[in-house]
């Protein structure tokens, strides 16, 4: 829920967004390398998924593997530092 | 009604008990210590349900009192000097994410040189924090008003911090009789915590986020202004309520005695105000028309009960139990602020005493009254005076 505030008088009693952050800014331009899996390597064992500080890993709903949340995910690398398969390259963004 | 032979320490246990605190946070310091030695007995007996935390540091305890106000949980901690000093970052936190905390501090002096003895600095050092700030008198005293500041703090137009606090060893290891209210009595008093928003996995939302200039900080802050200046109206409402319930009231923002006609009067906070009230009796007894003005809340500031004062008082002696270096005693420095607009201002004097938990006795406050009557008729001899210091001339 989006709330129109105009004055003082508008605000919740407390410093609170009503919406999650996440939904409302997009942080996925800060990356400089982005993170791209390679599926046939992928083993499944969701470490990236599980070490991502930013909650930008997903799991497929086809299961085959995971992908990445591009408009919040930040290119910290800690995804492709872990992956015990070496899935994850970190690609220079343009 | 059960009435108890406790120091303020185990009143401001007690309180936190009939006040059915939820979460308690605790880190030990000298003189505070059994505060929460005793609400440990408390819930390690089953008597209080309470999750009771123990922490790493004074940090620590205001960071666990933040999170688990901020789930809805109403809580307390306990601190003194060094510790509350600790806080500090933490308590404009509190403030800023508008969480009722309750807290007692126990009045002690900053070191160095070390000392654990009575002295306003800790206390005083906090008042830009948001935070609503009571100085008590009585260990009964104590004990009513963090019953009657949770009522206050959690009122939903305030939703404030607050603490309260008593003198080192003057009241915290002092033992008086102090009536036990009955917990019937408290919780018709004082309704269970009820925040209008918390965080909720159900309804998940962001606490304390970031505010660009051109958003809402700067209207955020106002909001907290106004939520101060109506805690005054609200602070007199819930102390009415109780004094209904138990007959027992302290004066509200200001506590006046002897003022009524008043030739010179003692501004004070904290005990000394009792050693005062003394003075005043046996001074009207001989003719002279002295009184006391003690200030009981420092925060909200009694703005206009002083300015009603001093269109009646012709001379203020304010004593500090701290100093403010570069300035003054910060009492005397914010009363005559709030003197300021009169058109026929009184004359203001500083007294600053009972630094570092030094006696105040009687003989020292009748020489401040004796000094204050004087200066009434020849006019100000300096404008601040520190009492009883050791200094060459009297050596």
């Amino acid at each position: 829920m989006r709330r129109e505030l105009r004055s003082y008088k508008d605000l919740p009693p407390g410093p609170i967004t009503f919406e999650t952050t996440r939904g409302f800014f997009k942080t996925g331009s800060w990356r400089t390398f982005r993170p791209v899996v390679e599926l046939a390597k992928c083993k499944k064992c969701w470490i990236c998924w599980k070490f991502c500080p930013d909650v930008s890993v997903r799991i497929r709903e086809d299961g085959k593997g995971v992908e990445f949340d591009y408009d919040h995910c930040k290119g910290c690398g800690i995804c492709a530092n872990e992956c015990p398969a070496g899935a994850i390259q970190m690609v220079p963004e343009e | 009604m059960v009435k108890k032979l406790i120091n303020g320490n185990y009143a401001a246990s007690y309180a936190s008990k009939l006040a059915r605190a939820q979460v308690i946070a605790a880190y030990p310091i000298t003189p505070q210590t059994n505060v929460v030695e005793l609400i440990a007995d408390f819930v390690a007996s089953g008597e209080m349900k309470a999750k009771y935390i123990c922490v790493e540091s004074e940090h620590s305890a205001m960071a666990a009192c933040i999170a688990a106000s901020a789930t809805g949980a109403r809580t307390f901690t306990a601190t003194s000097s060094q510790g509350l000093l600790l806080m500090h970052e933490l308590l404009h936190w509190a403030s800023g994410a508008r969480l009722p905390i309750v807290m007692v501090n126990v009045n002690r002096a900053v070191g160095p040189p070390w000392s654990v003895w009575a002295d306003q600095t800790d206390s005083i050092s906090q008042r830009d924090t948001g935070w609503m700030q009571f100085y008590s008198e009585s260990t009964q005293e104590l004990l009513d008003t963090v019953i009657m500041l949770y009522k206050v703090a959690e009122s939903p137009d305030i939703l404030l911090p607050g603490f309260v606090t008593e003198d080192a060893f003057y009241l915290s290891h002092t033992y008086e009789p102090v009536d036990i209210p009955e917990q019937a009595m408290v919780d018709s008093f004082l309704p269970p915590f009820d925040p209008p928003f918390k965080l909720d996995v159900d309804r998940p939302h962001g606490l304390g986020s970031l505010s660009m200039p051109h958003q809402w900080y700067m209207e955020m802050r106002y909001n907290i202004a106004e939520a101060m200046d109506l805690s005054r109206r609200r602070i007199l409402e819930v102390e009415r309520e109780w004094r209904e319930l138990t007959g027992r009231s302290y004066g509200g923002l200001l506590d006046e005695y002897g003022t009524d006609g008043a030739d010179a009067i003692i501004a004070c906070a904290g005990t000394a105000a009792s050693t005062a009230r003394e003075v005043v009796d046996d001074m009207r007894k001989v003719g002279k028309r002295v009184g006391l003005a003690r200030i009981r809340c420092l925060r909200p500031f009694p703005t206009e009960e002083l300015r009603a004062l001093g269109r009646r008082v012709p001379v203020i002696g304010v004593m500090d139990r701290c100093y403010t270096f570069g300035d003054g005693g910060p009492l005397f420095t914010e009363i005559k602020s709030a003197l300021y607009q009169l058109r026929d201002r009184p004359l203001v004097k500083n007294f600053v005493a009972g630094v570092g938990g030094r006696d105040i006795t009687m003989k020292t406050i009748e020489k401040m009254f004796e000094n204050l009557l004087r200066i009434g008729s020849s006019g100000l001899d300096r404008e601040k005076e520190w009492v009883d210091l050791k200094r060459p001339e009297v050596v």
